[in-house]
């Protein structure tokens, strides 16, 4: 039938893409995963999200929904079973809060660490992922009130709209040699982060740390001159 | 400055925030009373910085002692506590979903475009305007020929553009250009928002608009 068909339209690297993939398979939602090749946009892509052009998009009876924490919430109203987004209206704007704040704010300051123009901005970069990530530290304390995750004993919006960057964020303590979840800073999220990446719904979506740096490596000698001699 | 403790519903915001007017058309909507708090964004209250202190911005609607911040965020939970009344997000998940991206799209793009339109001068000013049009022309081709975003209701993506509607005009005066020439459509959509009681009771006279960003263009020195 028709509105059964599910497609996500991805690619194995981005955290954004993993977000739905988790969001899925906690629904227990079978869907068919077109990968994106690198370098290039698909057709059905361009035609999806003509706006963006950006992955992902969830395809749901070839009707597009685009932008991932957008389609999160898509899958939790549409699919029965496994309530993402708390129930209650404040829990609930807890944590669409912090969804915005890990896009707006956490994420760019990770990913902008390596690309910080100078020594100041990566300092600053750094400043700000240590910052976010003690705010989420006092958040899953008080939300999680002694549970493993942010939505409690099972997976919730917040832990998918963090959990998603555990694999770059591995890659960049290796790249960096800087550890960012550290044990004597955040205890908490160091022990969330080891239960969300072995949660069934998450460990086959969650990328390799070490394809990452690879990946990584790779974009950068992509996208840099060649060191001079 | 602490808030009223007998005030369920309280609001720390500034006058002239297109963010902040999101929040209070959507308490309007749902016939919402509260106690509305001006804040100094230059010497920050302790109750704002204690509310919100991950941005220290206003838009917070405090209710029952309990801060929600992010406009949009605040709106879904304004729609969703008061659902009995005027509904602002559709019922049906696509549909939410639809609402959701474009008012995302709306606080992606049209704040940064349009604090450039009355910041920068020059080439950069022509490039704004060059932005600008496109964003709206794209909102434009969504609206198509309906009389509100979701259709015949006015809603979630209506009140997240308006309040920059309501600074058409003041863009205009200060940049120059003739938005309705070519977006006659969203100016369209526009006037008809203005006569809901919500909008025209809460957005701002154009005139008090447009004083205001020329007051903080020499405040920033773009002269």
């Amino acid at each position: 039938m028709a509105s059964d068909d599910v497609k996500l339209i991805g690619a194995w690297a981005s955290p954004y893409v993993m977000r739905p993939r988790i969001a899925l398979n906690l629904k227990g939602v079978e869907y068919e995963f077109l990968e994106e090749k690198f370098g290039s946009k698909s057709e059905l892509l361009l035609k999806s999200n003509p706006v963006y052009k950006k992955i992902p998009v969830l395809l749901h009876g070839g009707k597009p929904i685009c932008e991932s924490l957008i389609i999160v919430q898509y899958i939790d109203e549409a699919w029965s079973g496994h309530s993402i987004l708390p129930s209650d209206p404040y829990h609930r704007a807890v944590a669409r809060f912090w969804g915005h704040y890990i896009d707006d704010k956490w994420f760019p300051a990770l990913t902008g660490i390596s690309r910080a123009p100078t020594d100041e901005a990566k300092k600053e970069a750094i400043e700000q992922v240590f910052a976010g990530l003690k705010f989420l530290e006092e958040v899953l304390e008080k939300s999680g009130a002694g549970k493993p995750f942010f939505g409690g004993d099972t997976i919730g919006y917040i832990d998918i709209a963090l959990g998603c960057n555990l694999g770059w964020l591995r890659a960049t303590e290796k790249l960096s040699g800087l550890t960012y979840l550290d044990e004597s800073k955040t205890p908490l999220l160091v022990c969330w982060a080891e239960k969300f990446s072995a949660h069934e719904a998450v460990k086959c979506v969650m990328p390799e740390t070490d394809k990452l740096v690879e990946f990584a490596q790779m974009l950068k000698a992509k996208f840099s001159a060649p060191p001079s001699k | 400055m602490a808030a009223n403790d007998h005030a369920e519903v309280v609001l720390l915001d500034l006058w002239a925030s297109p963010f902040g007017q999101r929040v209070r058309i959507a308490l309007e909507e749902k016939g919402v009373e509260y106690e509305y708090m001006e804040q100094d964004m230059i010497n920050k209250s302790t109750l704002l910085i204690e509310s919100n202190p991950v941005y220290k911005k206003i838009p917070v609607l405090i209710h029952h002692g309990k801060p929600v911040c992010e406009s949009l965020v605040i709106v879904q939970y304004i729609d969703e506590v008061w659902s009995h009344k005027a509904p602002l997000l559709p019922g049906e998940p696509f549909a939410r979903a639809q609402a959701r991206f474009w008012a995302d799209f709306i606080d992606k793009k049209i704040y940064e475009c349009t604090t450039r339109l009355w910041k920068c001068k020059g080439e950069a000013l022509e490039e704004a305007k060059k932005d600008f049009m496109e964003i709206v022309k794209t909102l434009e081709v969504e609206l198509g020929d309906k009389t509100f975003f979701n259709g015949d209701t006015f809603g979630f993506v209506d009140v997240a553009l308006v309040p920059f509607f309501g600074r058409f005009n003041a863009y205009e005066k200060i940049a120059n250009f003739n938005i309705e020439k070519e977006c006659p459509k969203i100016v369209a959509w526009g006037r008809r928002c203005m006569h809901r009681d919500s909008v025209s009771k809460i957005l701002p006279d154009d005139q008090k608009i447009y004083e205001f960003l020329l007051m903080l263009r020499k405040y920033l020195g773009v002269e």
